[in-house]
């Protein structure tokens, strides 16, 4: 037996735990690393770097209305979050989240505007269902695509979202738009107020912060449940996985793709129900915020689980508050904030490449162990 | 002109020294020491994982060792990269060949050497070159043929002459046998023994017993990555080898001819295409009996896969219909005919028949995850999944350290076991495995054959798709073999010789070598 490997093989659960604790620590790691250069091109900008994340932490942490802000920046990320995990799961790429929240957005607007008249207990969840359809819809599509002629999905996805945005310019501007504009010859491309029975109630007076935040984290732990505890959900994992091994298995491997982008779309068109329904309570431009994009990242930086998914996507709705506020503070050009954000997305993603080589080690340890076991 | 400038300063004696590599959490090579000289033949010996390659990896330079020495006729060595080996008089043939099909042999002679008048080529030279090479060491090689044209024995020659071309003293050929048929491994063996005769020396990794018995002058094995023991091919038996490699005694099998049953799976007329767009299958008939096993034996690219697919149901045939027990299933999906009652063992175990970031679990429901004692609804009942996967992990003795362990920690015999375990547990009717020994140690090949006589006696008709001749040999009751997407022939247990069947893998039918043996 080769001396070697004793020690490792008797220490393992030791092993295992430095494991986890490292894995779980990466990410922060990897935002550590980058606010380090970040402070490096502050420091160029002469701007003292303390004082710049200082207001990052006081942007949020110091007034109940930074927090509850980060909150609400966070639910739409999350929503966007765990479809991008969905897709993920089946090895899809979906870059069609903004196109996707409009849809959603456009959904909600539409539906609660048609049937305004409808008691809210009703309309309200109806709302809802619209928007995910609506958005689901936007993902079906690629899904279709991708299924059926073998179409790129992420060419495809990006693809729709120019759609999705000029169809809601349309429509903002044409059938949706706000009669009172009109009538005030301001003609501003938004739409009409919805139905106040629609709105989500907010849960702190005088913030934002809306029961979208307590609905997205339910959603998160379903969508848990759905991957891991069900029939559809372990085939949407094993089509990720090995798409061979699960044709063999008789799982109709592109109808699970397709189903992945669908559910997919489905979440971010949530995520502009709540946008509509709990902060601007209309359709207006910019009702995406980039929150289609974010979310890719937020998805990676939560380790693609929707578990993880929460703090991560509260941790970068921090991350968005405080920049915005630290912009502020320290009067640094708004292109610092992406660039430092940028970075975020960079480190974070080479250090799920190390956790990947970091986890293939272990493996292999863990392996050798075995034999050990064995002889 | 026989003796080429290049071969005057021949290396006399190569030695490896208490070689160490570690790789991530494996100690691959534990101070292993080897020598080979000029003019013999080392058989290193070994089962999957025992470190054989690793070993020669470090001598052709691919990867350095951690730990000990090379020496080239006493001289130490350090190899930073394949072609410090090459130039130290070092070749390897790999298993997997390393040629441009579109170029011609010439061409892949000369690829990567410098032209005797750059930067113009010189292929003339190196054509007359080959041929003078081609004659001193009997292989046949057309300089001016295309490497698609050419046949995986000619290919292999190619990668021969490439070494030579190269001025290599010392050749190592990993697992040279495994891609040829009996009579392409007797041509090579001739060429290995011509070799020798001129003074190289060459090392030839296998695990093959008969093979290494047949054409080796030392035989050298490994365990675990470290040696065992070195013997003299003379006088060393199969049992004595087996006992080196496993670390017990391993018994063969014998197994009993059973009375067969009726027909249970029926192809007839199977046509198919095959991935490259040529009909891969040209009318496939066979019949399995229940009880009885069936193996398919062939040169690897003769439809052995595509027949495989088309029993599974992932490929669509052209032509020909499937009956299982009287009930067609040409055209039934892959569940329906797992319904039906037919299993199948995929050839490629990691990308077909199991997921390797899936737990054991995961990968034993893999197809059945959907029955309804399993499930609630769209519910996985994983208590129940569990308590099966504990049964089944010691009803099928596989080693994993529980239920949740991804597979990608298990070895290669162990997943199988597991394969094994998930198809044969529904109780088929019928069961086709494609290569289902493959990169399996003894031990794991022992318990999957004993696990095949098994079913076989429960009732089981089992086509067994297989490129060892020797497995092929011991577990059928009938021997199938496969030319050009067709079965040239069929023979019972005992009917025909090694040497019958592997012609007949080259195409040329039964009736024919018993005709030309008795005129």
């Amino acid at each position: 037996m080769p001396p070697e490997s004793h020690p490792r093989s008797q220490k393992s659960w030791l092993d295992d735990w430095k494991d986890l604790a490292f894995r779980a620590a990466l990410p922060f790691l990897a935002m550590l690393a980058a606010l380090l250069i970040g402070a490096i091109v502050l420091a160029f900008l002469k701007v003292n770097p303390l004082t710049a994340y200082a207001a990052i932490v006081t942007g949020v942490f110091g007034s109940m209305s930074g927090f509850t802000q980060s909150l609400v920046k966070a639910t739409p990320l999350l929503l966007v979050g765990l479809g991008i995990c969905i897709a993920f799961r089946a090895s899809m790429i979906n870059i069609g989240a903004e196109g996707q929240i409009i849809l959603g957005a456009l959904g909600a607007t539409a539906w609660s505007l048609a049937f305004r008249n409808w008691p809210g207990w009703i309309l309200l969840p109806t709302t809802l269902i619209a928007s995910f359809i609506a958005g689901a819809a936007w993902g079906f599509v690629p899904g279709f695509l991708k299924a059926r002629f073998r179409v790129n999905e992420i060419l495809s996805t990006v693809m729709m979202n120019a759609i999705a945005l000029q169809l809601m310019n349309l429509l903002i501007r044409g059938p949706l738009i706000d009669q009172a504009g009109v009538t005030a010859g301001t003609y501003l491309a938004q739409s009409e107020k919805l139905p106040e029975s629609v709105w989500l109630t907010r849960l702190i007076p005088q913030t934002l912060l809306h029961t979208g935040a307590i609905l997205a984290v339910i959603l998160a732990v379903v969508v848990y449940i759905f991957l891991w505890r069900t029939t559809i959900g372990f085939r949407i994992r094993a089509v990720g996985l090995n798409p061979d091994a699960s044709r063999y298995a008789g799982v109709n491997v592109p109808a699970y793709q397709a189903l992945s982008l669908t559910l997919a779309g489905g979440f971010a068109g949530l995520a502009g129900a709540v946008e509509v329904m709990g902060v601007h309570h209309r359709l207006l431009e910019g009702i995406t915020s980039g929150y289609g994009f974010s979310g890719i990242v937020a998805a990676l930086f939560g380790g693609l689980h929707p578990l993880g998914l929460i703090p991560a996507s509260w941790l970068f709705g921090s991350l968005l508050v405080g920049a915005d506020k630290m912009q502020r503070a320290v009067q640094v050009p708004s292109a610092l904030i992406d660039t430092l954000l940028g970075l975020v997305v960079l480190f974070v993603v080479g250090s799920a490449y190390i956790s990947q080589r970091w986890a293939a080690r272990r493996a292999i340890a863990v392996s050798k162990a075995g034999k050990e076991a064995e002889a | 002109m026989t003796t080429p400038a290049n071969l005057q300063k021949r290396i006399q004696r190569v030695e490896m020294c208490d070689i160490v590599k570690r790789f991530p959490g494996v100690l691959a090579n534990n101070k292993v020491c080897i020598e080979v000289n000029a003019g013999e033949v080392l058989a290193l010996l070994g089962e999957n994982g025992a470190g054989k390659s690793t070993l020669m990896r470090q001598l052709y330079g691919l990867y350095r060792p951690d730990g000990g020495q090379i020496l080239i006729d006493g001289q130490p060595q350090v190899f930073h990269s394949p072609a410090d080996a090459i130039a130290a008089g070092i070749g390897m043939i790999h298993q997997h060949f390393m040629l441009v099909p579109t170029l011609t042999v010439a061409q892949n002679v000369a690829l990567g050497l410098k032209s005797s008048r750059e930067p113009q080529l010189d292929l003339e030279r190196v054509s007359k070159r080959i041929q003078e090479l081609a004659q001193a060491y009997g292989l046949k090689v057309d300089p001016e043929a295309y490497v698609w044209q050419l046949s995986v024995g000619e290919q292999q020659r190619v990668e021969i002459i490439k070494a030579l071309y190269r001025g290599a003293s010392i050749i190592i050929l990993d697992e040279p046998t495994a891609v040829l048929t009996p009579q392409e491994v007797n041509d090579l063996f001739v060429t290995l023994k011509r070799m020798t005769q001129e003074g190289h020396g060459l090392v030839f990794i296998s695990h093959k017993l008969h093979e290494v018995m047949a054409i080796s002058d030392r035989i050298a094995v490994l365990r675990d990555g470290q040696m065992i023991g070195s013997r003299p091919a003379k006088g060393v038996t199969r049992d004595d080898l087996v006992k080196m490699m496993v670390g017990r005694e391993v018994k063969p099998l014998a197994p009993q001819p059973l009375q067969t049953g009726p027909v249970c799976l029926g192809i007839s007329g199977l046509r198919a295409m095959g991935d490259r767009g040529t009909e891969a299958l040209r009318g496939v008939d066979l019949e399995i009996h229940a009880s009885e096993i069936v193996g398919v034996a062939g040169v690897s690219g003769n439809g052995q896969r595509e027949l495989a697919q088309c029993l599974a149901g992932l490929r669509k045939n052209t032509a020909g219909t499937i009956q299982l027990n009287g009930q067609d299933i040409t055209q039934a999906s892959l569940l329906e005919r797992m319904a039906a009652g037919q299993s199948y063992i995929p050839e490629e175990r990691m990308r077909d028949g199991a997921i390797r970031e899936f737990s054991v679990q995961e990968n034993l429901f893999l197809r059945d995850h959907a029955a309804p004692q399993y499930t609630n609804g769209i519910f996985l009942n994983f208590a129940r999944m569990a308590a099966r996967t504990r049964e089944v992990i010691q009803q099928y003795s596989i080693k994993a350290p529980g239920g949740d362990t991804p597979i990608k920690n298990l070895s290669g015999g162990n997943i199988q076991k597991l394969i094994m375990a998930r198809e044969l547990s529904r109780q088929p009717k019928a069961l086709i495995a494609a290569q289902p020994t493959r990169g399996v140690d003894i031990g794991a090949t022992e318990y999957i054959h004993q696990r095949l006589l098994e079913q076989r006696a429960n009732g089981t008709a089992i086509l067994l798709i297989s490129e060892d001749l020797d497995e092929i040999r011991t577990l059928s009751d009938r021997i199938a073999v496969m030319y050009e997407g067709q079965i040239i022939g069929i023979v019972a247990r005992g009917e025909a010789t090694v040497e019958q069947i592997g012609l007949m893998m080259a195409g040329i039918p039964l009736q024919e070598t018993r005709a030309k043996a008795s005129a």
